[in-house]
């Protein structure tokens, strides 16, 4: 955990008050809706089909148990109960009164959280892995480094009022867990040849209705220059990006029609100007940010403790186990993945009684820390191995330990055409019918590893393009109908998925998802060949004809 | 609109000289780039300081080399979601050295002036007279600043350093 100090509650502090004043001066017409409207943006408030939402941060996707009990109480005072977690590493309240909006920031902000840049044209929440810092085999943890990048970006003077919004993502993995080939900027630390720390840099990856994989601007960056480095970037884009037209505006775009050469080019000049200024960080800057991370005191634990041997003999158990808890930095301890894409619910949404308990559970067993996931996933990151049996029978209570984690009913959703003004169809209800359709957990078993990603909107919150099966809602003559891509991934082997034909009614969809994963489990080499890899070798061909040679 | 200069309300000196007015002889004068480009030579020969207008789309290498003989450069917010005009601030600032009048001009509202503060403006054109009056006090909203800029203000960063060095030698 990040520890803030005085200087970080202050601003967060100063950051209400000042919005504060700005709802007063939009509540007495001093401010246009037009004035206010960027100016509550970047302060995480929507105004969606019923009612504002409020967008609250979740830097890197940590959180301690404090900081998601004030959400339960966010969620019991201002809302009706519950509380969204997104795939930004954000948790969205949907039903937040405008006049309220003050109080419950300053009820966050008690305890460390913000909505600071949660939307608006400006640098977004760094996202990063949600398993930083206890995932096996890291080069090292990213959240120092999504720390500082926070510090630099929170309402930095020059790139407040970007042409687009601006998202920064890090992995420090092999295995990518934050998607970062699919943000405006994307950073894989690494180690050179000498042992020092430093980042590929990926730039103009994004999805939406122009989705383009991040491409390698600088092989390496070296971790003092990374400030300078971002700060090069976003001054070509801020200057040359377009503003003519919002659909055109994201750098991936000024990326695209200048060439990543020539884009690279206007980057190292601006940088070979900035890179010795006051932006260059020393060692000592960075132990800094490094020492305000707490981490647990591990005890030394069995890798096999006696709790764990007995409860294996629990066919239940022995599923959870192996779907939802995977390997730890430290021996005797594991991570903890918490479902929230129970059986027939709304992905990502969790009560305020979950959130507590949540909060108690991880105070009991993962040393008060919990973790936010882009899948709209929980973990719980600390866990003792001794502990999992105990754990896992509290969970299975709160409804948080379905055994479907990477499965084909873990499905990330946006929250469609029941909430979102933008939105031309439902998402929601189409995810419900899938987890239903696909409830056996034998058969989501056998299936394997399959992500299911689903958006409202050519806005693609679901990051429907990168869904293993991609479902994109859109609307012809008032109705609903759904494009399925299939073969899109968001990992280190990102791509973006295939179209397989026309769109397909509302009622239809889920006997089309059927139909490829029915092919799927015909086609595939061997039972461990991914659904995602069969695509890879076989092209979307075979699944096309399946799903379109009766419809 | 109200001029914020030095903090308070002040009267504009400048006469703002239109696409096709004549350019005054004497007298303080705010001249459109492309006039400004077109007559550089004789403006320099003015009698009265001479200041100019610079759209955010323009590049600032064209305005370098006369950044020495004017006395305010004006830079242009067309809509307050425009945010071209910061980057050009700190360059002017920060890379060219500019010290004369750093001028913001077009939709400037009280929610944006520590960030253009902290940008390298020292003048605000202000939408709304309310906002100009409101100059003093929003300017203090914020005492934390995470980035380095031209203005000198210490980061959260540095201050903490500072404040362990400090304790270290106490």
């Amino acid at each position: 955990m990040y520890a803030y100090d005085e200087m970080d509650r202050t601003l967060v502090n100063e950051r209400v008050s000042e919005f504060r004043d700005q709802v007063k001066r939009r509540l007495s017409g001093e401010l246009t809706e037009d004035e206010f409207k960027m100016l509550r943006l970047m302060n995480g408030v929507y105004l969606q089909l019923h009612a504002y939402m409020l967008r609250v941060a979740i830097p890197y996707g940590t959180l301690s148990a404090p900081q998601l009990r004030k959400m339960a109480h966010v969620a019991r005072k201002y809302d009706r109960g519950y509380g969204h977690f997104t795939t930004r590493q954000n948790i969205q309240f949907n039903w937040i009164k405008l006049s309220d909006l003050p109080d419950a920031l300053e009820d966050l902000a008690s305890v460390g959280i913000h909505a600071m840049q949660t939307s608006g044209n400006c640098v977004r929440n760094v996202t990063t892995d949600q398993w930083a810092g206890v995932a096996p085999g890291e080069v090292e943890d990213p959240r120092i480094w999504a720390e500082l990048l926070r510090q630099y970006s929170t309402m930095h003077p020059e790139f407040t009022y970007l042409p687009r919004k601006f998202k920064i993502a890090i992995t420090a993995s092999d295995h990518d867990r934050a998607a970062i080939k699919v943000h405006d900027i994307g950073l894989r630390i690494l180690n050179n040849e000498a042992g020092e720390t430093g980042f590929e840099v990926l730039v103009g990856g994004g999805l939406g209705r122009t989705p383009f994989i991040g491409k390698v601007i600088k092989p390496f960056v070296h971790g003092r220059d990374i400030l300078s480095y971002v700060e090069s970037i976003l001054r070509v884009y801020n200057q040359y990006g377009r503003r003519d037209n919002i659909y055109k505006a994201r750098i991936k775009i000024l990326v695209h029609e200048l060439g990543i050469e020539k884009f690279a080019a206007e980057v190292e000049e601006e940088w070979q100007v900035t890179r010795e200024s006051a932006l260059q960080l020393d060692d000592e800057v960075v132990a800094d940010i490094r020492a305000r991370f707490r981490y647990p005191g591990y005890e030394a634990l069995s890798d096999t403790p006696d709790e764990l041997t007995a409860a294996s003999a629990d066919p239940q158990f022995t599923r959870w186990l192996k779907n939802s808890v995977a390997a730890h930095q430290q021996k005797g301890y594991a991570i903890v993945t918490l479902s929230l894409k129970p059986i027939g619910g709304p992905p990502g949404d969790a009560t305020a009684e979950q959130m507590d308990a949540i909060a108690d559970l991880a105070e009991k067993y993962s040393f008060g820390e919990i973790r936010v996931g882009h899948e709209q996933n929980l973990a719980l990151p600390n866990v003792a191995k001794r502990d999992l049996p105990a754990l896992w029978r509290q969970l299975d209570k709160l409804g948080l330990a379905t055994p479907n984690v990477n499965l084909i009913t873990d499905i990330i959703a946006c929250p469609g055409l029941d909430y979102c003004s933008l939105a031309n169809a439902r998402a929601i209800p189409i995810a419900q019918e899938l987890t239903r359709r696909f409830a056996n957990h034998d058969l989501a078993d056998m299936i394997g590893r399959l992500h299911i990603n689903i958006s409202g909107c050519i806005n693609a919150c679901g990051h429907h393009h990168v869904g293993h099966i991609g479902i994109l809602g859109v609307e012809k003559n008032g109705e609903e109908f759904y494009q399925i891509t299939i073969g899109g991934r968001a990992d280190e082997g990102a791509v973006v998925g295939t179209l397989i034909g026309p769109a397909v009614p509302y009622d239809d969809v889920a006997n089309v998802i059927e139909d490829i994963v029915e092919s799927y489990l015909a086609l595939r080499a061997r039972p461990d060949e991914l659904f995602v890899q069969t695509v890879e070798r076989l092209g979307v061909e075979p699944f096309k004809e399946r799903v379109y040679a009766t419809r | 609109m109200p001029l914020v200069k030095k903090g308070a309300i002040a009267a504009d000196a400048y006469l703002h000289v239109g696409d096709d007015a004549e350019i005054p002889v004497d007298g303080a004068a705010l001249i459109p780039a492309a006039r400004f480009l077109a007559n550089a030579e004789a403006l320099a020969k003015r009698n009265g300081p001479t200041g100019v207008i610079w759209p955010n789309n323009r590049d600032l290498d064209d305005l370098v080399p006369y950044l020495d003989g004017l006395s305010v450069v004006a830079l242009v917010f067309p809509t307050f979601r425009d945010g071209r005009a910061y980057s050009q601030a700190r360059l002017l600032r920060e890379r060219y050295g500019y010290k004369g009048e750093l001028r913001a001009t077009g939709q400037v509202l009280r929610d944006q002036f520590v960030l253009m503060l902290r940008a390298g403006f020292d003048s605000f054109e202000v939408k709304k007279q309310a906002d100009a009056e409101a100059f003093a006090a929003t300017v203090k909203r914020y005492t934390v600043f995470y980035q380095p800029t031209g203005d000198g203000r210490i980061t959260a960063l540095h201050r903490r350093m500072q404040a362990r060095h400090c304790a270290n030698a106490g």
